[in-house]
């Protein structure tokens, strides 16, 4: 090293004392008696390159002979930087706020710091179609089963304790812009008793709901239109919307702080073994456990296959996919194998419009019986809406286009029906968004009918 | 691992300080457990029926002739600059008959706080949440339910961000309330304006500089 070191010193030596003596050649061959000392020649002189690129050239060797050094990172064979770890304990499909979610509590209550070897693997970076922030960001304690309530209050617990527990040193503190507007949900004739079994039930898991007759409910609120509304449920604390986006992020920072791996592919294959085994009838039954996933780069023949212990299905709409890719439910029909995962990708659309006479900042999140619903979002008059779709008409779930006659059709004369001073509108076209929800068949079928 | 601890030492002493005074409670009942935790929180404040405080001093001494007054509840509470917080709430949920709540200069209040005043929405009638940095849009939206607020004083609040159309829209939420608010740059005056964005974009410059520092 010094040898070389010492060379490029007499190097820049010798090739200063040359230029300099060229120059004042230069000089008194050229302009000998003219008083300025500009060279006129266009022309450069050809030996000035040849010292200029003997310095590079030595720069080069010399790198060339540290990477040659073992203790140096090159090595002939080019390795992509961004595909995932050959092996990790634990790979979570799906990188939205559920997938980063399990990544931060996996790391949270790991004993041993370091113990768990966790990836996060998310097809979109860019978060296009994820339902995570395409979603109107609200969360309520009305629901029918105790347990969502339960569930329910914990989150808005974690949200409100949100610094304590995914706050990282000397960053910003998380701000979620919480709006405590609270749901107001109103019921026709028909559905008033399950409302009112609803806030039994409410009331006894803890959530603060209240009830509100037609009356109480014009006082309030005077913009409604309390036509065929016969009770109301209002939220009172721990209910509003937020913004998922900012709640992601946190999740991710502080998962990543901790060492969770973050990696952008989609998992489309795996590696399986079997173990055969006896029932007590006599009969055979194949075991199968996962060994690797195939990641594929994105925009690229690439793959990479991960080795795991646990792969955890985080992937939202595309759950049901990729349980297929895994083989869930590819089993016999009466078996355990041969139940597949009872999820299916649903669309939903959110338009936002501005009316400039809309209620004012005590909006809350209303939902009528008619299942359409709506929030203020932001200060300046622009509110978000949507509506279920009846089970018969569901929209394709293959693309994400965004269909306006249902806006026109369905959304916009019950809305208009409810707060009068809807009729006049206008859509803001340019943020329309539609996104596609993870639909239970089987569990959370009773919440939707069950308002 | 240093800095982490103490910043959680900041949080522990915050809910050391708030905690449930549940052996108060059982002792000598509610009124008194919310007085009592009123006073060690370095709080004042004055019984229905009575003319004067109960303060503390800057020693933190208070007098205890408060416990003379069984079962009388709380009418006016001040909490000017004390630790107070969501969980401390839980002493003072029984009030129903507080009319003045002053919250000025707290740290620990938060939009979540506000929200929980719901309690309150019968009885209270002044409500002083000046100076308090952790107060944003969000949670001036939970006061809808205090419709017996004659009151508001919202002056200097940092968190907000359009702090006129936010007043605007809480007078218009709030009719029968009045509402103070003090303390903001309410011109709309070009030199204003472009002061702000100066502010702004040196804001924004000394953060990058400091980020690029640390990486």
């Amino acid at each position: 090293m010094l040898t070389w070191r010492r060379l490029h010193v007499k190097a820049s030596a010798v090739h200063g004392l040359l230029t300099s003596r060229l120059v004042t050649e230069q000089h008194t061959w050229v302009h000998g008696h003219l008083p300025l000392c500009q060279s006129l020649s266009t022309g450069t002189p050809v030996r000035n390159d040849f010292f200029k690129d003997l310095e590079a050239q030595f720069a080069a060797a010399r790198q060339k002979a540290a990477d040659a050094m073992p203790g140096s990172s090159w090595s002939p064979i080019e390795i992509n930087p961004n595909l995932p770890p050959e092996r990790a304990d634990i790979v979570i499909v799906g990188g939205g706020v559920v997938g980063w979610s399990i990544a931060y509590w996996l790391k949270q209550k790991e004993r041993v710091r370091g113990a768990l070897k966790v990836v996060v693997l998310e097809k979109d970076p860019t978060y296009a179609q994820a339902s995570t922030v395409l979603s109107a960001g609200g969360i309520r304690q009305q629901f029918s089963l105790p347990e969502n309530i339960h569930l329910s209050l914990a989150s808005a617990d974690f949200m409100r304790n949100i610094n304590d527990y995914l706050g990282v040193l000397d960053e910003e503190p998380i701000d979620l812009q919480f709006n405590h507007s609270g749901y107001l949900f109103l019921a026709s004739e028909d559905v008033a008793h399950i409302m009112e079994e609803n806030y039994s039930t409410q009331r006894d898991a803890g959530a603060k709901v209240s009830l509100l007759s037609p009356t109480q409910l014009k006082e309030k609120f005077p913009w409604i239109n309390t036509d065929g509304v016969v009770l109301a449920s209002y939220g009172l604390e721990n209910e509003g919307w937020f913004d998922p986006w900012t709640l992601l992020n946190a999740f991710r920072r502080k998962a990543m702080s901790m060492g969770v791996v973050q990696c952008c592919g989609e998992v489309t294959d795996f590696k399986y073994s079997v173990n055969r085994a006896m029932t007590t009838e006599g009969k055979s039954l194949d075991i199968r456990r996962i060994k690797s996933v195939k990641v594929q780069m994105p925009n690229s023949l690439e793959y990479q296959p991960v080795e795991c212990a646990i792969v955890v299905n985080a992937a939202g709409a595309f759950s049901s996919k990729l349980a297929q890719i895994l083989r869930v439910g590819s089993g016999a029909k009466n078996t355990f194998e041969g139940i597949s995962l009872p999820v299916e990708p649903r669309k939903r659309f959110v338009y936002v419009f501005h009316c400039p006479d809309g209620p004012g900042l005590d909006t809350p999140f209303l939902v009528d019986y008619s299942g359409v619903y709506f929030r203020r979002e932001g200060l300046g008059g622009n509110y978000i809406t949507g509506a279920s779709p009846e089970e018969e008409k569901e929209p394709d779930p293959g693309n994400l286009e965004v269909d306006h006659e249902f806006f026109m059709e369905k959304i916009w004369p019950n809305l208009a029906h409810r707060i009068p001073a809807f009729e006049k509108l206008k859509v803001r076209v340019e943020t329309l968004s539609s996104s596609l929800v993870v639909f239970n068949l089987s569990g959370a079928a009773d919440l939707k009918t069950k308002v | 691992m240093l800095l982490r601890w103490r910043s959680q030492q900041g949080q522990r002493r915050v809910q050391k300080k708030n905690a449930y005074y549940s052996y108060t409670q059982h002792f000598h009942g509610a009124d008194i457990a919310a007085a009592f935790y009123v006073l060690s929180l370095k709080g004042g404040f004055r019984y229905v029926g009575q003319s004067d405080w109960f303060h503390t001093d800057k020693r933190g001494q208070f007098n205890w002739n408060f416990l003379n007054h069984k079962d009388t509840p709380l009418e006016e509470v001040d909490m000017s600059c004390s630790l107070i917080s969501y969980s401390g709430l839980e002493n003072l949920v029984g009030q129903q008959s507080l009319r003045t709540l002053s919250l000025q200069g707290c740290p620990e209040v938060d939009d979540w706080f506000l929200a929980r005043l719901h309690v309150f929405q019968d009885s209270l009638e002044e409500l002083d949440i000046s100076h308090c940095p952790r107060i944003t849009t969000g949670g001036l939206a939970a006061l809808r339910n205090l419709k017996g607020l004659r009151r508001l004083d919202m002056s200097s609040l940092p968190g907000l961000s359009n702090p006129g159309l936010v007043i605007i829209l809480l007078e218009e939420m709030l009719p029968q309330c009045q509402i103070i608010a003090s303390g903001y740059d309410l011109s709309l005056s070009q030199e204003g304006i472009e002061e702000r964005n100066e502010q702004h974009e040196q804001g924004h410059e000394s953060d990058k500089s400091e980020k690029q520092a640390i990486y």
